[in-house]
């Protein structure tokens, strides 16, 4: 419990310091920008980013049974799994929460004995991180079928059409049954 | 055991780029990053440069032994050519305005798509090799020399720019980094260097009119079978003519709205419009020839762009009509807007536009003869020539994408939202800096709508998908609404990746749900088939009346009912042994008879 | 590195006429180099003006930043998309005197609730404004140091800009504000390291160049003071084409002048032909009338298309056989 209120009390000086974190896997160039604009529509990674862990950080602390921290992570997965980061990179940030905690509040933890419930703590960040990795894997997932979809969906009418004419109803979709090459 | 560094490790280290200038640093080609290279089949159709098989991810690109030479002559006569690329490539201040303003760069971080730097690309090139300062002093005037790496670092990032102008917007001397894209990749066609995602469309609208290449029996059993699909929903099956001589009016439209979802539902949409207003006096013809309004053309070069173009007036004129109606396009617009007067006289048998139903002259197409649709409905609504039933929207709560090319080459924000303002009962713009002339493009504009590049258009359309999140959260916004084909291809994945819960659609498709046609049977879906939300209220009910009545009549009916029967059966029984009796009379007396 | 480069170009810059500005030397610094850095200048933005006058507009591309002129019932923007000459005047009036799409930048909006939030680019706004306008304003009141009688608005402006009536010589705030906006722009540069990374020697020596000036200026005229009388009288002659050097005008005075000299020289060179750039960009000075008024590209050539006649004889039959009208049986 004693962590849990120190965790609570360092909150803001965790989550900024969490932030810059995250912020200096970017190109120093970008990372003014990302920290200078705060309007959300200007600038929407940061804010998207920030967002999450704050999601993320009040998840921990909650105690409540039905606690879901997949939506928040989502929430800084989502844009990472499109910016060119390797997967470990992408949510190496969950882990990073150890060691800040351990930055931050190190001094007090060893004084209030608390290392028991660090390693919990920690247990838990472990499991998110790689809860963190699924998020992650399933976005890639999900920009693969956007690909393929959007192949389907070019066409999609042509090929509808082309079974019609062929006489093969509900096999939409499937370029193989009936060829469109008579078409072009 | 080999000591494998933990995730913790691997985190310390910095992502954060060399401390060398840009110049310094080429380009990576990251897969994901850039698009399939242009095939040499393609080249041959529209006779690009130096036809080849390659690859963007290749080390060696096929380029000819004097490509340098190439490349810097026609940069020399373009320079020579284009008063913009000449006072573009001059009057920079680098005062970074423009440098946030990128979707691409703000989605991406990466520095180099900071619009002021993808034109310092080839800005360097111009200081290095065309002024006397940036020879003589090199790096230090900002001039660098024309390499095989420069060369390959400029096709990426001129295939990482949609030609948005969006940064052109916020430059003090309207420098248009759009304009240096196209530029840009003008001379890298020099040099046969393109995607295939558009040299494969260009070929294909060269030779048969749309960009997947369908021919005009094709193109035309597709509308068909649309007027097919509004007979089921409608019960009105309407035909509209195509190559029609002497029609009033001449209808082009993208070609990406008949084959592909949501924007065949958009071209239902018009098909339906032009149905109603038939009797209403409009005479139009759609053309198999000038079936593509989009032009991937302008995405190769401006020759390439008046090339495809040419079908537009020649069709046209050879129909004899008097005005062109164009279709709900973007980049079509950009094209139709701000070059076609240039490109070609129009021809002379063209008259001013005028609505043949409401008797509105479109005097701002006074000279160019051609009409946005939008502009040519806004018009019909004003005067309440339109039926209209906006409680059939209902079910959707709408917002409004600016296409970048409408908006910020023509500017027509005003005219979509009063459509549908007037056939859907919930509508509601996003934040005013991300829509009108500050609007974020979808990602996948300039012929960037592939699918090998999801990654980037995942990152560029972001910061539109984020607003499009913003409005969804607060106002429980499900319809994203556009008036561009290329957006209806892009706009989809997007949404489905950010902000699952909102479709796509066009603004025509939400006109022909809301439009009452005269004689239609009693509509219960919209044209997407999904029903409307009283349709099942009014199903239930109808069903408990005709339970009731029928409980009442049932016990009448049945006691009458049950009589007949056994009087049926009576008569069928004594018939039958009737004839059996004859029969086995008949048998006995051949019997008998032996 | 080219931040260093320009430091110390300009350094070198303040240190020749130091050194050289001594007797037969002030005829070098006060009359020969002006009168070459005029002509420089003078032809320089001639030939640059004319270099991009010579090069055709082949197409009419405005970037429109509001509501086009359509139908008469909606409401149109006429500066923001100008349909008329008379729009287009006044969209880069506002552009020239007010710098617009600047401003864009700083539109006020609402960011985490209800609190109104200026973007960071407004700065840039206002330091760019304060910038051009405290320069404008200090030239002309160098009109006063060859022009007799002083005309009326140097006097004006005198009494608007020393209105803080403090210090003697009065102070002048555009002055001060020209050194503190240039120098405003210069930290921009270095300190945002997205600006930082786009900017090399070029940027930063005319900035350097004009806060020495500035700072040369100041000092003259409020703490090594130089002989007023003599000063006019150098100017006057040089202006009016008969050059003089009286005796004893002090070296900082020649300092200002030669890096005035270097500055207008180096201008048509630079990126401040954006003063002259400014008018001729096509993407703001043309209206975006191209569907009423036909723009005439003067290279326009005519382009091998596919025609109507090749499409026909190649899908003849298939046409025919969905019932499309063709031309040819
Ligand atoms: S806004 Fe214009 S002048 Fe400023 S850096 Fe961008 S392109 Fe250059
Ligand atoms: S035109 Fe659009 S995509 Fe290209 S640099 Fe400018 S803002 Fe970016």
């Amino acid at each position: 419990m004693a962590l849990k209120q120190l965790l609570e009390e360092n909150k803001s000086v965790i989550l900024s310091r969490w932030f810059d974190t995250i912020l200096e896997t970017y190109p120093v160039d970008t990372q003014h920008f990302l920290r200078s604009k705060k309007n959300q529509f200007d600038n929407p990674v940061a804010r998207r980013i920030s967002d999450g862990i704050e999601g993320i950080f009040s998840q921990i602390l909650n105690d409540d049974e039905e606690k879901d921290v997949s939506p928040f992570l989502d929430k800084v997965i989502r844009i990472r799994a499109v910016q060119d980061f390797a997967p470990s990179r992408a949510v190496a940030f969950m882990f990073d929460l150890k060691r800040l905690v351990r930055e931050v509040l190190g001094k007090a933890i060893r004084e209030l004995q608390l290392s028991e419930e660090l390693g919990r703590f920690e247990e838990a960040i472990d499991k998110m991180g790689l809860l963190a990795l699924d998020i992650y894997m399933k976005c890639r997932e999900e920009i693969y079928e956007l690909r393929v979809n959007e192949v389907k969906r070019s066409v999609s009418r042509l090929i509808e059409r082309a079974n019609k004419i062929c006489g093969i109803p509900g096999k939409e979709g499937d370029p193989e049954v009936c060829s469109t090459d008579n078409l072009t | 055991m080999s000591k494998v560094a933990s995730p913790e490790e691997l985190s310390r280290v910095r992502y954060g780029p060399p401390k060398k200038g840009w110049m310094d640093s080429p380009a990576e080609f990251k897969e994901g990053r850039w698009c399939y290279g242009s095939k040499p089949k393609d080249h041959h159709v529209i006779g690009l440069p130096n036809p080849r098989s390659w690859s963007p991810g290749d080390e060696d690109w096929k380029l000819p032994d004097n490509w340098k030479e190439i490349f810097l002559e026609g940069m020399r006569e373009r320079l020579d050519k284009f008063r913009t690329f000449r006072i573009f490539m001059d009057i920079c201040v680098r005062c970074g305005a423009c440098a946030d303003k990128c979707h691409f760069f703000i989605g991406s971080g990466d520095p180099k798509n900071m619009p002021v730097l993808r034109a310092e690309l080839l800005r360097s090139i111009y200081r290095g090799e065309f002024t006397n300062t940036g020879k003589i002093l090199g790096k230090l005037a900002g001039g660098r020399k024309l390499t095989y790496e420069v060369f390959k670092e400029l096709f990426y990032y001129f295939f990482q720019c949609t030609e948005c102008r969006r940064c052109s917007l916020f430059c003090p001397y309207g420098i248009d980094t759009a304009e240096i894209t196209i530029i840009g990749r003008e001379l890298l066609n020099l040099l046969g260097c393109n995607i295939d995602w558009i040299t494969g469309p260009v070929a294909n609208c060269y030779r048969t009119g749309n960009h997947l290449g369908i021919q005009p029996h094709a193109y035309h059993s597709m509308l068909e079978f649309f007027c097919e699909e509004i007979e089921e929903i409608t019960g009105i099956l309407p035909e509209p003519s195509f190559n029609r001589k002497g029609a009033e009016i001449l209808f082009i439209t993208p070609s990406g709205d008949v084959f592909a979802d949501p924007g065949t539902y958009t071209c239902m949409g018009y098909i339906m419009l032009f149905h109603y207003l038939e009797g209403l006096g409009l005479d139009l013809t759609w053309s198999t020839y000038a079936s593509e309004g989009g032009n991937f053309g302008y995405f190769t070069s401006h020759e390439m762009a008046k090339r495809l173009n040419a079908k537009m007036y020649a069709e046209a004129e050879r129909l004899g009509v008097k005005w062109i109606l164009g279709g709900e396009c973007g980049h079509m617009w950009r094209v139709c807007n701000q070059y076609m007067d240039t490109f070609w006289e129009p021809p002379k048998s063209l008259e001013i536009p005028v609505s043949p139903i409401t008797g509105t002259r479109f005097e701002q197409a006074k000279d160019h003869k051609m009409v946005h649709i939008c502009e040519f409905t806004a018009d019909l609504i004003k005067h309440g020539k339109l039926n209209l039933d906006p409680s059939r929207n209902d079910i959707y709560n709408v917002t409004f994408h600016d296409s970048c090319n409408p908006a910020r080459a023509m500017g027509l924000f005003e005219e979509p939202r009063y459509i549908i303002n007037n056939v859907c009962n919930n509508f509601v713009d996003m934040p005013i800096n991300t829509i009108k002339e500050q609007t974020f493009c979808c990602g996948g504009g300039s012929g960037l709508n592939t699918d090998e590049i999801m990654d980037l258009r995942m990152r560029g359309g972001f910061p539109r998908a984020n607003a499009v999140d913003y409005v969804h959260q607060k106002h429980g916004v499900n319809l994203l609404s556009c008036i561009c084909a290329i957006d209806r291809a892009t706009l989809p994945p997007l949404m489905e990746y950010w902000v699952p819960e909102v479709g796509v659609s066009g603004v025509h498709e939400l006109v022909a749900n809301a439009l009452v046609l005269e004689g239609e049977q009693k509509r219960t879906t919209n044209l997407r088939a999904e029903e409307f939300p009283w349709v099942e209220e009014e199903e239930e009910e109808a069903e408990e009346e005709a339970l009731e009545v029928s409980l009442e009549a049932a016990e009448e009916t049945a006691a009458e009912a049950a009589e007949e029967a056994v009087a049926e059966a009576a008569e069928e029984a004594a018939e039958e042994a009737a004839e059996e009796v004859a029969e086995e009379a008949g048998e006995e007396e051949a019997e008998g008879e032996k | 590195m080219g931040i260093w480069v320009s430091f110390f170009a300009v350094i070198a810059l303040v240190l020749i006429p130091s050194v050289g500005a001594q007797g037969a030397g002030q005829y070098i610094f006060g009359i020969f180099i002006p009168y070459v850095a005029v002509l420089i200048f003078v032809i320089g933005f001639i030939y640059r003006v004319v270099q991009w006058g010579k090069t055709p507009v082949p197409f009419k591309i405005p970037t429109t930043g509001g509501q086009m002129k359509s139908l008469p019932w909606i409401k149109w923007n006429p500066l923001d998309n100008p349909a008329t000459t008379g729009g287009v005047v006044g969209r880069m009036a506002l552009e020239v005197l007010a710098f617009r799409s600047l401003f864009r930048n700083t539109r006020v909006e609402l960011r985490d609730g209800p609190r109104v939030s200026y973007g960071s680019n407004k700065w840039l706004w206002v330091a760019a404004l304060a910038f051009h306008y405290a320069f404008l304003v200090v030239f002309l009141r160098h009109f006063r140091l060859f022009m007799e009688p002083v005309p009326g608005f140097v006097g004006l402006l005198e009494s608007v800009d020393g209105f803080m009536e403090v210090g003697l010589p009065r102070l002048m705030i555009s002055g001060v504000v020209l050194l503190l906006a240039a120098l405003y722009l210069f930290l921009r540069r270095v300190a945002v390291p997205q600006l930082r990374y786009i900017s090399f020697a070029a940027d930063y020596f005319p900035l350097f160049l004009i806060i020495a000036l500035a700072g040369s200026g100041l000092l003259m005229r409020y703490f090594i003071r130089v002989d007023i009388t003599s000063v006019k009288e150098l100017i006057t002659g040089l202006v009016s084409l008969r050059p003089t050097i009286p005796e004893g005008i002090g070296v900082i005075f020649f300092v200002h002048l030669f890096l005035l000299s270097v500055l207008i020289a180096y201008f048509p060179f630079s990126k401040l032909m954006h003063a002259g750039g400014v008018f001729m960009s096509p993407t703001r000075n043309m209206a975006n009338d191209n569907r009423q008024n036909r723009h005439i590209n003067p290279w326009n050539y005519p382009v091998k298309v596919h025609t109507y006649a090749e499409y026909e004889d190649e899908f003849r039959e298939k046409m025919k056989e969905v019932g499309l009208p063709v031309e040819k049986e």
